[in-house]
């Protein structure tokens, strides 16, 4: 079966993130004021072929361990859609 | 001693660095195509760098896709058997996604490309001139780590002036206690982010960069 799997990339929350930190400056020159704080990371989306949901997500896990996310300065949520 | 030269598609400094060690240093230079992974004509004496450049775009994160081109594993291993590897910039950067070397290169801290002549030094040397050219040169490790690193005395060179004095003015990308380089417990692995192989040459005015191959044991 093809389970669809959500991977959500996001820079540790103790680190300084440049990215979320220029859309910010972005917001203020936009007239939005009310945003206190932003943070940019990454949405990835996969197509799994496996024998139950368990696996997939085991697969899922991996994947994100070993390529998708560094844990030295990132953490990662997984979210089964199907 | 003779050199390696991985080539990833999307690395740019493959050449300045064949360049250098060859007309500068006058040293045998071989280049290597990331597809391939035969190292048979290296032993442990001898160095394969890895250059600067985006290696596959910067894509994901700087050097996380180059790390499992099937060159890598080869130099993965010749790292382990002992032989020395040398990663400038993107190739500092692959080196840390490899983990062959501690921490991880974040994007600058004041949100810009830094591409001007810096100085850095060691522990022991004089300050050295050597261009930077990066957008994600801010090493970062956590706190256990670099005590760890200084301890052990892996961190190669950190940003100064002119005078030799390491301060955050002269900090170029936010890196933490002003780390520009750094090798790993064995001392076979380098990683820096300052271009050597941009200052060896006297028609460019700056020579500085032979004494950072000097410093590494790599002349």
């Amino acid at each position: 079966m093809t389970y669809n799997v959500q991977i959500k990339v996001m820079p540790l929350k103790e680190l300084l993130d440049p990215q979320g930190k220029a859309v910010m400056g972005g917001l203020k020159n936009l007239g939005i004021h009310s945003v206190e704080d932003v943070r940019v990371g990454k949405h990835v989306t996969l197509q799994i072929e496996a024998a139950s949901e368990t696996e997939a997500k085991q697969i899922a896990d991996e994947t994100a361990k070993k390529l998708l996310a560094n844990a030295v300065m990132e953490f990662y949520e997984i979210e089964m859609i199907n | 001693m003779k050199f390696g030269v991985v080539v990833f598609p999307g690395s740019n400094c493959d050449r300045d660095m064949q360049d250098a060690l060859q007309n500068d240093l006058n040293k045998e230079v071989i280049m290597l195509w990331h597809k391939d992974k035969d190292l048979s004509m290296f032993t442990t004496n001898d160095c394969i760098v890895l250059p600067g450049g985006f290696s596959f775009g910067d894509y994901l994160r700087c050097g996380a896709i180059a790390r499992f081109s099937p060159m890598m594993q080869s130099v993965i291993e010749f790292a382990n058997n002992g032989g020395k590897v040398l990663g400038v910039c993107n190739g500092f950067q692959i080196l840390c996604e490899s983990h062959l070397l501690p921490g991880v290169l974040l994007s600058n801290g004041q949100q810009k490309f830094a591409c001007k002549n810096v100085f850095i030094k060691t522990d022991k040397s004089e300050p050295l001139k050597i261009p930077i050219a990066h957008g994600d040169g801010r090493f970062y490790a956590d706190e256990k780590l670099l005590n760890q690193l200084e301890a052990n005395n892996q961190i190669l060179f950190r940003y100064c002036d002119e005078h030799g004095i390491v301060d955050e003015k002269n900090n170029p990308n936010g890196t933490v206690r002003n780390i520009a380089g750094i090798r790993n417990n064995n001392g076979n692995v380098f990683g820096m982010m300052p271009h050597p192989e941009r200052a060896t040459s006297s028609e460019l005015n700056n020579i500085d960069g032979k004494k950072v191959f000097e410093i590494l044991g790599l002349n």
